[in-house]
């Protein structure tokens, strides 16, 4: 057995430990096992998912050897979901994997409890009836169902579960969690500890970006009747003011200042999708509230309103900023190079690197330190909030009558950390979207040219489906 | 036997439903029929440079596709931290060959298809063994790899009187790329859509730490790791190379970048970070190479056969928050030095190969040092073998109007180093040559006398 940590570097890397841990304790069942599943299952396998349960009750044909990686020649006329388990346990031997030779149309009428004991079913070419009978014993049993359908060049993959919540959504792009537009008392203390209007060069492009916004903006609001920027006109002005400040050309603590002047004019307080979730009456916690619920709740009544002066937890990183000046441009590393060999083949003759880098050395300690020490004051800050938020998470529990320690220290920590992304998803029932199609929704997705081309195979995909009921064979099937 | 041809035959049951039935949205010139598969199947030849998470993929469903005749080129062996992607190797094929694995487990399951592996550096082949595939699939994860394969397709692109591209000298390429959830597929027709060169602003710049940052004012976790790499390692060990598979050298790098982390009491040094920052790790899954693969796959059938119209012409996918794809058409950009018509010099007939080297790294638009030359496959000069280099010497001093044969105008290529964000790489450039004042047979004379 290799060492786990280094099989799954590449991935650990994405989703760490507590997302590798989840998917070891998943335990996946697949319905039919053509390319479609047999597929979606090698790339869980190979991951390390905690068990596959393969249900099929086909033997294998010679065509299926065209589709079909799982399958080989010595494989024709046995159970397929046989011969697709055997490979997929060749790929992972910590992976538990079973298969049931049987049709999953004719499970899902005669043993429906069966699939009560998965995390998640995926169901692949399935005919419509048997896939909304099995969403409903998905629903009723708290299973999550991916149904996906391929269909030549073309398919479709449906997600089917009553909610799914995420803390750690790491979205692409998201605002960092800086509060320029609201700081708190500390912040401001410590910006005041810092003069910007020193005459030294070296230690006015020392002054992390933070520090000069926090500044300026209350500068900016003792001028403007309290006020921050918030037109169009005033955001532009506020960026001449900041360019205004500068005393060289080349501060680039200034120029990232300029750059993120508009987090001053951010809006203050939550989003409007965190609003929407601490609103959803999911929040109104009971005994039978799920710890998501129950964290969500210790948000909404208690933190937002309270300490938190109507905002999320502090997430407490900062981005790295400039808090130095490069005197000697061109210093860019290419490969493994010391630092004397790099003064030397400087442009500049030696004598002035090693003065220049002298007079330096004796302002870095200062730069360092601002910079570590602002983000010590956004750890602390993020730190008290987290303190509050499990006081109030605990108090929740006492009152619902759960387990005081019930959630843990990290998972409360990391919910705080990630309060201003959470994503909550749900899912209709296959069979209302069967049965009761949004029309408005369809006929605006079909004129629209992202969307068109998807929602007319979606629509394809439906009739062909429709018609393979009806009459027991695919359409075009005799054309040639 | 007959059960055995009949497995050959009711084997591509489903890839028939594509190409012996005709459809409304299929490519131009697209003839239904089982000539298309049986010519699919005997006169196609791709390449995939890559046997990795993409290659492993591209390989199995090119097979699966219908494709007989496949080459591999890789110069990797196969790490443990390959496995959780590359589904074509096991625990005990560490350390072996990625391509030479590869290609015999696809062949071992998929008995129908010819895989044929090489082990070595993209580099190492010569432009003939890559003008002998049809097309291109690529599964790399560098840049550098994916501008030198490009510019190599680019070179055979010929353009007429006219400067429109010829199309029997149009070498396409497929290629995919991912990171994580997020990944890429294109389609490169050289001279008609654009190639990887001409969109080479897609991909951001490398982030560099200016080494004063590193020296003097770490501000992140990264900062001091990449103070031991990169300074400290070279004081202390004078004149051994780091080598970052060496794990000896990364725990001493790790320890050092903890050491400076304390110093300055900056948290997050850990030692899979450290592995992280120095060897550029990019994180990867199995389901994102498997989709773009798939992609990929599905485009060089597409272009082989005219079964579908191709993927006009780059995919973008992000499975991070939900999942989102796009294509987008991007434009050609006409003045590119890779896939153009070439850059045009204009020489005089006296200059010797050796000056025509020189000039080339003097070329603004082409800053190419130690070039070797080719004409119309004859290597003029050669760097390296060295018993290359010898053969060739003796050209140097020759006229290059006397090494091409004495004509007007031709295209002549030149391999050699370039400089790309202060990192050296191979480049291939194709160069039109005009001698001046030849416009008949009566000039000729006056060209010699080397």
């Amino acid at each position: 057995m290799a060492e786990p940590k280094t099989k799954y570097d590449r991935q650990l890397r994405i989703w760490g430990e507590q997302g590798q841990a989840a998917l070891e304790k998943a335990s996946i069942c697949l319905l039919n096992c053509g390319p479609t599943g047999s597929e979606t299952l090698k790339n869980l396998v190979l991951g390390g998912i905690g068990s596959i349960t393969v249900i099929d009750g086909s033997k294998v044909e010679a065509g299926d050897l065209g589709n079909n990686f799982m399958l080989d020649e010595s494989s024709i006329g046995q159970s397929k979901a046989k011969c697709v388990c055997a490979f997929l346990q060749e790929l992972n031997d910590a992976v538990k994997a079973k298969f049931v030779e049987e049709s999953p149309e004719a499970l899902i009428e005669t043993n429906p409890s069966l699939f009560s004991q998965f995390t998640l079913v995926i169901a692949t070419q399935l005919v419509e009836a048997s896939v909304v009978k099995l969403d409903r014993i998905c629903r009723r049993g708290n299973v999550m169902l991916i149904f996906a359908r391929s269909y030549g060049l073309t398919g479709l993959v449906r997600i089917s579960l009553k909610e799914h919540n995420v803390v750690e959504s790491k979205p692409d792009h998201f605002l960092d969690d800086l509060r320029l537009n609201n700081p708190w008392p500390e912040l401001k203390q410590f910006a005041e500890t810092i003069d910007l209007n020193v005459t030294d060069l070296v230690a006015h492009k020392h002054t992390p970006y933070v520090v000069i916004l926090v500044k300026m903006a209350v500068e900016w609001a003792e001028r403007h009747g309290g006020c921050l920027p918030s037109t169009r006109e005033e955001k532009k002005e506020f960026k001449e003011f900041l360019k205004s400040k500068t005393i060289a050309l080349d501060e680039d603590n200034y120029k990232e200042a300029i750059e993120a002047s508009f987090k001053v004019s951010t809006p203050r307080g939550i989003s409007s999708n965190l609003r929407q979730i601490i609103d959803d009456s999911a929040a109104e916690v009971d005994s039978t509230s799920s710890d998501f619920w129950v964290m969500v709740a210790a948000l909404k009544v208690e933190f937002i309103a309270n300490e938190g002066d109507g905002e999320a937890p502090l997430e407490g990183s900062i981005p790295d900023m400039t808090s130095l000046t490069e005197l000697v441009t061109g210093f860019v590393i290419s490969s493994a190079v010391n630092l004397s060999r790099t003064l030397l083949l400087s442009s500049y003759d030696s004598e002035t690197i090693v003065l220049l880098y002298t007079y330096k050395t004796d302002h870095c300690q200062l730069s360092c330190r601002h910079y570590v020490n602002l983000q010590k004051i956004y750890q602390a800050k993020a730190e008290a909030d987290f303190l509050v938020v499990e006081q109030r998470v605990r108090n929740i529990l006492k009152r619902i009558g759960r387990d005081l320690d019930a959630i843990s220290k990290t998972n409360i920590k990391s919910f705080c950390r990630n309060a201003r992304k959470l994503t909550v998803c749900r899912y209709r029932l296959i069979e209302d979207e069967f049965n009761s199609p949004i029309l408005p929704e369809l006929l605006k997705l079909l004129t629209d040219e992202d969307y068109s081309v998807a929602v007319g195979f979606y629509i394809l995909l439906r009739a062909v489906d429709r018609f393979a009921t009806n009459y027991n064979r695919f359409p075009g099937l005799f054309n040639g | 036997m007959a059960d055995a041809a009949a497995l050959v035959s009711s084997r591509w049951r489903d890839l028939d439903k594509l190409l012996l039935r005709p459809g409304n949205l299929v490519g131009q010139n697209f003839e239904p029929g089982p000539e298309l598969r049986d010519d699919l199947q005997e006169y196609a030849k791709v390449l995939v440079v890559g046997a990795g998470g993409l290659g492993c993929e591209l390989l199995k469903d090119l097979a699966l596709s219908g494709f007989r005749n496949l080459d591999v080129i890789d110069m990797d062996r196969i790490e443990v931290s390959n496995l959780n992607r590359q589904f074509l190797f096991r625990l005990q094929d560490v350390g072996k060959p990625k391509a030479e694995v590869a290609a015999k487990r696809v062949m071992e399951r998929v008995t129908s298809v010819n895989i044929v592996p090489h082990f070595c550096r993209i580099e190492d082949k010569d432009l003939e063994f890559y003008n002998d595939f049809n097309i291109i699939a690529l599964g790399l994860d560098s840049i550098e790899a994916r501008s030198y394969i490009n510019s190599v397709a680019c070179s055979f692109l010929e353009y007429d009187s006219e400067d429109n591209p010829c199309e029997d000298t149009i070498k396409p390429m497929v290629d995919g790329g991912t990171e994580g959830f997020k990944g890429h597929a294109r389609v490169i027709l050289p001279g008609i859509t654009p190639c990887f060169e001409c969109t080479i602003w897609l991909f951001p710049p490398q982030v560099k730490f200016p080494l004063c940052t590193l020296a003097e004012t770490p501000r992140t976790a990264a900062h001091c790791i990449e103070y031991a790499h990169l300074i400290k390692w070279d004081e202390v060990h004078s004149g051994k190379a780091f080598d970052p598979d060496d794990s000896e050298h990364m725990q001493w790098v790790y320890a050092e970048a903890v050491k400076r982390a304390d110093l300055f009491g900056i948290p997050g040094v850990t030692y899979s970070l450290t592995q992280g920052v120095v060897k550029n790790i990019i994180p990867a899954i199995a389901s994102t190479n498997a989709i773009i693969s798939a992609a990929c796959a599905l485009e060089t059938l597409k272009i082989a056969t005219g079964c579908s119209k191709t993927l006009s012409n780059y995919l973008t996918y992000n499975g991070l928050e939900g999942l989102h794809t796009k294509v987008t058409e991007f434009v050609k950009d006409k003045d590119c030095l890779v896939c153009g018509p070439g850059v045009l010099l204009e020489l005089d007939t006296s200059i010797t190969l050796q000056e025509f080297i020189t000039l080339l790294e003097e070329h603004p638009k082409l800053l190419l040092s130690k070039a070797s030359v080719l004409h119309r496959k004859k290597n003029l000069y050669m760097q390296a073998p060295p018993i290359l280099e010898e053969m060739t010497r003796s050209n140097l001093s020759l006229p290059l109007f006397d090494l091409i044969g004495q004509v007007s105008k031709d295209v002549v290529h030149v391999n050699g180093m370039t400089n790309k964000n202060g990192k050296k790489t191979s480049s291939l450039r194709k160069l039109r040559v005009i001698f001046k004042g030849i416009d008949g047979v009566s000039d000729m004379d006056t060209a010699g006398g080397a």
